[in-house]
């Protein structure tokens, strides 16, 4: 009855027309956009990889092989799991909150300073100078980043210049380049949220703690990070989310020895041109994900509204 | 423990702007001391001076004895009360309560012991585990003092604290924060500009004018004897007549107005012949004069209108140049009713009415 009636006033509020607009679009969106490409893929991945002749055929069922091969892998596999695959797999998850980590550090300072440290002219030219690299494209700044820790790039350079390194470094071997390169690409999904839950802090509390004696990492750890925890919540999972599943930075700046699990499922959906297994892996890999963020949120005790804030 | 706290010279400049300007006090310890101002005369900013989140520009402050100079707010034996209280939202009342505690690294067993004794205090008894939020504009004000107190300051500072509370409250707010004042014995330092706050709660008063301190004294002192023309303005109401100061004696003026010779208390050296100087006479020593009753100074004026408030008569009238002047008295149950443009004569004493030398006022 809520809905009829809510449903009731909007048409009355925004009139037949616009409200069928903005009902049509947000279904579309929602439907075509978000619904379907999902439910195709869910449905692919319980299926086999069958030549066009054979779809709709007999052969045509439903099956779990695609998530037995991530993790069994082929029948003549000697191993009794699939090491390979699930060993990309938890090692992107922990790169993921590796990378999640680092931007928080990395930004919580910064938002904390933007937020109530900076003079307003000052702070807007520091938004703009972060925000301003992002209108390069990712996989430009990812080559950026290849170029900047390659054997003769900058870095390199400079390192050898003041003394600490004698000769060229592989940053890109040690798999540095990547990490950098996926921590800078999410800071501003991790400085935003932050910047907003701490500017809405009563400046007064902080001071009010200091009052009482409070030494500043006192002040952050009781007071601060406590109140910022909705905006923490919504940078880190953001930042987890799009780094576990991200596929340019890993492509150009991942060291020849790692591969990271987006790669495998684009393997298998362009070279090995085998979609209903590359479906299984993305489903497994977005679930896992989507569960760990839960299981995060409940453990730090965040409602799930507060993502959205 | 209660600590004085001593004002030298202190200045504080921010760019061109002066918000303090040579500001020398001495509050005793375990003293009620009001800074008495409108908004934006530098009293906030001289309690973020004492508290130490402002240091002077120039001079020193000091409590108990000690040069405050370099020391942070949180080495200070100051605790502030916000305007808005500033209570955190995410800890209990209790937590909130104890964190001056929490910081000092006490127990959490003896943390909670010291929260109950000061939950006491304030007859908040039992209601430690509650948040924030659920409390009430008056309870969170108390908590806000407890909160406060925990830290054991030797001096408290209240920066407007009652300025969200509806009248009532406020009323009863007064009395609490003396009787609590009272009982800690350390000393307050009162930040308003709200007349009666300051003349109900304080032992003294400093009366502050853009950065300036214009008199420190006890209630009564600035009500009855206002040392310049903006306190007589701002403390109270007032009327005011200008004139030239024709004759000097010790502790009297007479100074010429429009409205005749006019007779009042000045003090010996504050005016001399010539001067331009403003008279100043409450509305309660006004009178109506008439052939038995006789005053030293009577003035022509017309009603303009009467108002009755119950206890008292306000009585609006103006004098020739049509000057406004109130006149109040208190009902003792004869009815006035002087339609609005009669004729009367008003009547005061010379020792109910002050001379000033001319200087700014209050807004109105």
């Amino acid at each position: 009855m809520g809905v009829i009636r809510y449903f009731q006033q909007f048409f009355n509020r925004n009139g037949l027309v616009l409200s069928s607009l903005l009902l049509g679009a947000v279904g579309f969106w929602i439907v075509f956009l978000i619904v379907l490409p999902q439910v195709f893929m869910l449905d692919f991945s319980f299926r086999f990889n069958l030549p066009p002749a054979d779809l709709g055929g007999p052969k045509d069922v439903y099956t779990l092989s695609n998530y037995e091969f991530l993790m069994f892998g082929s029948p003549n596999n000697p191993e009794p799991l699939n090491v390979v695959d699930l060993s990309v797999f938890l090692r992107t998850l922990l790169a993921a909150v590796f990378v999640t980590l680092f931007d928080l550090v990395l930004c919580y300072p910064i938002a904390f300073y933007l937020a109530k440290s900076a003079q307003g002219g000052y702070a807007r030219l520091m938004v703009l100078s972060l925000i301003v690299p992002f209108w390069v494209n990712e996989i430009l700044r990812a080559f950026a980043f290849r170029i900047l820790f390659g054997s003769t790039g900058i870095i390199n350079a400079f390192l050898i210049w003041i003394g600490v390194l004698s000769e060229p470094m592989d940053f890109i071997q040690a798999d540095i380049a990547l990490y950098a390169g996926l921590g800078y690409a999410y800071i501003l999904l991790m400085i935003f949220p932050l910047y907003n839950a701490i500017e809405s802090l009563d400046t007064n509390q902080i001071e009010a703690a200091r009052d009482m004696g409070a030494p500043w990492w006192r002040i952050h750890w009781r007071v601060v990070i406590p109140f910022a925890k909705p905006g923490i919540t919504s940078g880190c999972t953001m930042v987890f989310m799009l780094s576990a599943g991200a596929l340019a930075a890993p492509q150009i700046l991942g060291g020849p020895s790692s591969l990271w699990f987006t790669q495998i499922i684009y393997q298998w959906f362009n070279t090995g041109g085998n979609w209903p297994r590359g479906s299984a892996y993305a489903i497994v890999l977005l679930v896992t994900c989507i569960a760990f963020v839960l299981l995060m949120m409940r453990l730090f005790k965040v409602k799930l509204g507060a993502i959205g804030r | 423990m209660s600590a004085g706290v001593e004002l030298d010279n202190v200045w504080v400049r921010f760019g061109e702007f002066v918000a303090a300007r040579d500001v020398n006090i001495e509050i005793k310890g375990g003293e009620f001391f009001s800074f008495l101002g409108p908004s934006g005369c530098g009293k906030t900013t001289l309690l973020r001076t004492v508290s130490g989140f402002l240091e002077p520009s120039e001079g020193q402050v000091r409590i108990g004895g000690k040069n405050m100079a370099g020391i942070g707010p949180n080495r200070r034996p100051t605790a502030l009360i916000f305007q808005n209280l500033a209570l955190f939202p995410l800890m209990s009342v209790w937590e909130n309560i104890a964190f001056a505690l929490e910081v000092k690294g006490v127990s959490k067993s003896e943390r909670r012991k010291r929260a109950d004794e000061l939950l006491d205090l304030i007859a908040l008894a039992g209601q430690g585990d509650k948040q924030v939020s659920e409390l009430s504009g008056g309870q969170k004000q108390r908590v806000a003092i407890a909160r406060a107190l925990a830290a054991e300051p030797e001096v408290l500072l209240l920066d407007e604290p009652l300025s969200a509370l509806d009248l009532k409250l406020r009323q009863h707010m007064r009395t609490e924060l003396r009787t609590i004042q009272q009982r800690v014995g350390i000393t307050f330092i009162y930040i308003t500009h709200d007349q009666g706050e300051a003349l109900t709660m304080s032992d003294h008063v400093a009366v502050m004018r853009e950065g300036v301190v214009e008199q420190v004294g006890d209630g009564n002192t600035i009500y009855d004897r206002p040392g310049t023309a903006f306190v007589a303005s701002f403390v109270g109401e007032n009327n005011m007549l200008p004139g030239h100061v024709a004759e000097v004696g010790d502790s009297h003026a007479v100074v010429a107005t429009e409205y005749g010779s006019i007779r009042a208390r000045a003090s010996a050296g504050s005016l001399s012949k010539g001067d331009e100087a403003y008279v100043f006479v409450r509305p309660e020593s006004l009178n109506f004069a008439d052939q038995t009753n006789r005053f030293d100074n009577e003035l022509h004026a017309a009603i303009v209108q009467e108002e009755f408030e119950g206890n008292l008569w306000q009585v609006y009238l103006a004098l020739p140049d049509d000057r406004r002047m109130t006149l109040s008295m208190v009902n003792d149950g004869r009815a006035l009713s002087h339609p609005p443009g009669t004729g009367v004569k008003l009547g005061f004493d010379a020792g109910l009415a002050v001379a000033l030398p001319k200087g700014p006022l209050a807004a109105e």
